[in-house]
């Protein structure tokens, strides 16, 4: 899917004043988002992903850097030559923001009488639209007599009616239950397969990511911690921010509550392991067998296997006892044989000696749950 | 003399129906031109305002005071004190025609604040939405956000008839006309409470229809929507 950059951000910083103190909102970000991809932006609330979005289309000004949609710093633009890149940039939002006052077929047609199409052509694209979108029987409501979900359609079909190469995305399903979310997602996967729509798309829920995404950055405190493809992002995260984010997807991972009951449990050396499907392929995961050679008996006691982008992943915690209770060096020899191999394993430590897992040492963003109004 | 006070002719009959077509016309100028200017200035303040479409500090200030300065001179002083000004642009001072131009002036003053609240008060949600599509500043305000505050302004511009009115009756004071001289002129000073009665009958009526009208105007939007 990736070709050329159709969004590029160099070194782009913003800052926003506030009584007290100047907030980082986007802190030298530089980024790359190619024509026809998903891309993802993930971050708790705060972490300035909204900031980020709204200076691809100009919404926010840049203190400083670059940010060049096709080809054009939109930084650069005066008022006029920024309302018509804008036009080929649609937008959708959480709150759905249409107007009240208009139809959902008036609503879906603004942008055409913006770009000044004629009556006769803008109801065809209109009814192409809202066929696109399945809400053609809503056509003459007004938006307070829908739900949630029939909102987000219309939202969608108003910002693609115009053709635009790009649509962004702002927490477009956080206000939507997991069904709807679901549903929104799809139509959303099918502007990008069938329309060609680049979508950047800003969440924080790390199963939109899953389920939707190719490419995905992780944001934290206005910077780009890491990014990457979703599945390379979901099988070796290397950021505390990025794991816990995946945890919520994943839910394999198991929080420090879980640990601490398994410890309760299984007296032995407990490891979390990744498992990708790379390693699923491997010989070298056949953990049992190597375990087995190496004198430790090894039992998978926590964690699940699932898919992301077509592939699979999950973690799983195993108990690893030395068969002779004498020989403690033997469930280290095997883990470092198991690192030899490309596994990634993090010690949990046993019963008498646990370990914390990294991951869960930071307490930043525990608030992911609602967007801060900037 | 009671008899003679309460009493009705056809002179006064001619003077409450000439009375009446002056109040008629004072309010019917006032709401129209006061009505529109307070639509536009109502529309900058809005514009102009820290975090507005057109963030214009000085603009703002500027005319933010000369509300706050003018809106709570009472009418009755603003009116004097504004003579040499409406001589200069009415051509004279004394009459119906000549006591709009104050009324015009407050009317406008007022309709400001309450076209700026209603705007506030609309979703800024599609102020970013008209602004992502591409539309312009003016677009958004006239296209966009004037019809998402359509119920509150009618409203707003419902409540404002009635102090129009109260103006109108100030302007009866300085030889406006209109059912404000009616009743002081031939009811209070001549002490016929029939005439002053007739008046506030009438002027309570005109009050209750608009009243009427304006909520029905309003519920019939906010119910197709």
């Amino acid at each position: 899917m990736t070709a050329q950059p159709i969004i590029s951000l160099r070194h782009v910083t913003k800052n926003f004043q506030t009584k007290h103190r100047s907030v980082h909102a986007v802190d030298d970000v530089s980024l790359d988002i190619g024509a026809g991809e998903v891309f993802g932006v993930i971050g708790y609330s705060g972490a300035g992903k909204s900031t980020l979005v709204r200076l691809i289309n100009a919404l926010e000004s840049v203190d400083s850097g670059e940010v060049l949609v096709s080809g054009v710093d939109v930084t650069k633009l005066g008022d006029k030559q920024l309302r018509e890149v804008r036009s080929t940039i649609g937008m959708i939002f959480q709150q759905f923001n249409l107007f009240s006052a208009k139809t959902v077929a008036d609503n879906v047609g603004y942008p055409l009488k913006l770009a000044g199409w004629d009556k006769v052509k803008r109801q065809a694209q209109v009814a192409k639209m809202l066929d696109f979108v399945g809400i053609t029987d809503q056509a003459q409501a007004y938006p307070s007599h829908l739900s949630g979900g029939q909102k987000q359609r219309v939202g969608i079909a108003r910002a693609l009616a115009h053709s635009p190469s790009i649509l962004l995305a702002d927490e477009a399903t956080s206000a939507l239950d997991p069904e709807t979310t679901n549903e929104v997602l799809d139509l959303l996967r099918r502007a990008n397969h069938e329309l060609g729509t680049t979508i950047v798309l800003i969440t924080h829920e790390m199963g939109v990511v899953q389920n939707l995404c190719d490419q995905v950055a992780v944001m934290e405190a206005g910077r780009i911690v890491e990014r990457g493809s979703t599945y390379d992002i979901f099988a070796h995260p290397r950021y505390p921010a990025t794991r816990r984010f995946i945890q919520t997807a994943l839910r394999s991972h198991p929080g420090p509550d879980t640990v601490q009951r398994l410890h309760g449990i299984h007296p032995g050396r407990l490891v979390l392991m990744t498992v990708t499907a790379s390693s699923l392929d491997s010989e070298a995961f056949n953990l049992a067998k190597i375990a087995e050679t190496m004198g430790v008996t090894s039992s998978i006691i926590h964690g699940s296997i699932t898919e992301v982008t077509g592939r699979s992943l999950g973690n799983v915690v195993v108990e690893l006892v030395p068969v002779n209770t004498d020989a403690t060096d033997a469930v280290d020899a095997l883990l470092s044989r198991l690192s030899d191999d490309g596994i990634d394993w993090t010690d949990l430590g046993t019963r008498d000696h646990p370990r914390p897992d990294p991951v869960w040492d930071q307490t930043t963003g525990k608030d992911a749950e609602s967007e801060d109004q900037r | 003399m009671r008899l003679l006070e309460n009493t009705w002719n056809d002179w006064l009959t001619q003077t409450f129906w000439t009375s009446l077509g002056q109040t008629l016309q004072m309010i019917g100028f006032t709401l129209i031109i006061g009505g529109g200017l307070g639509l536009l200035l109502g529309l900058t303040l809005f514009a102009t305002r820290r975090g507005g479409l057109a963030e214009n500090r000085i603009v703002y200030v500027i005319l933010s005071v000369l509300v706050n300065i003018i809106r709570p001179i009472p009418f009755i002083i603003f009116m004097t004190a504004i003579r040499p000004l409406t001589m200069a642009v009415m051509g004279g001072y004394i009459g119906t025609i000549p006591a709009i131009f104050p009324m015009v002036i407050m009317c406008s003053m007022a309709t400001s604040r309450l076209v700026e609240q209603s705007l506030i008060a609309a979703d800024p949600g599609v102020i970013e939405a008209g602004r992502a599509m591409g539309a312009s500043r003016l677009h958004i305000l006239t296209r966009i956000l004037v019809p998402e505050a359509l119920a509150p302004l009618i409203l707003g511009y419902t409540f404002l008839f009635v102090g129009i009115l109260d103006l109108s009756v100030m302007a009866g004071v300085i030889s406006g006309g209109g059912l404000g001289q009616f009743a002081l002129s031939d009811g209070y000073r001549k002490f016929n409470d029939l005439v002053t009665l007739v008046s506030i009958v009438v002027m309570i009526i005109m009050v209750q229809c608009v009243q009427l009208l304006g909520n029905g105007l309003a519920r019939l939007i906010l119910r197709r929507r």
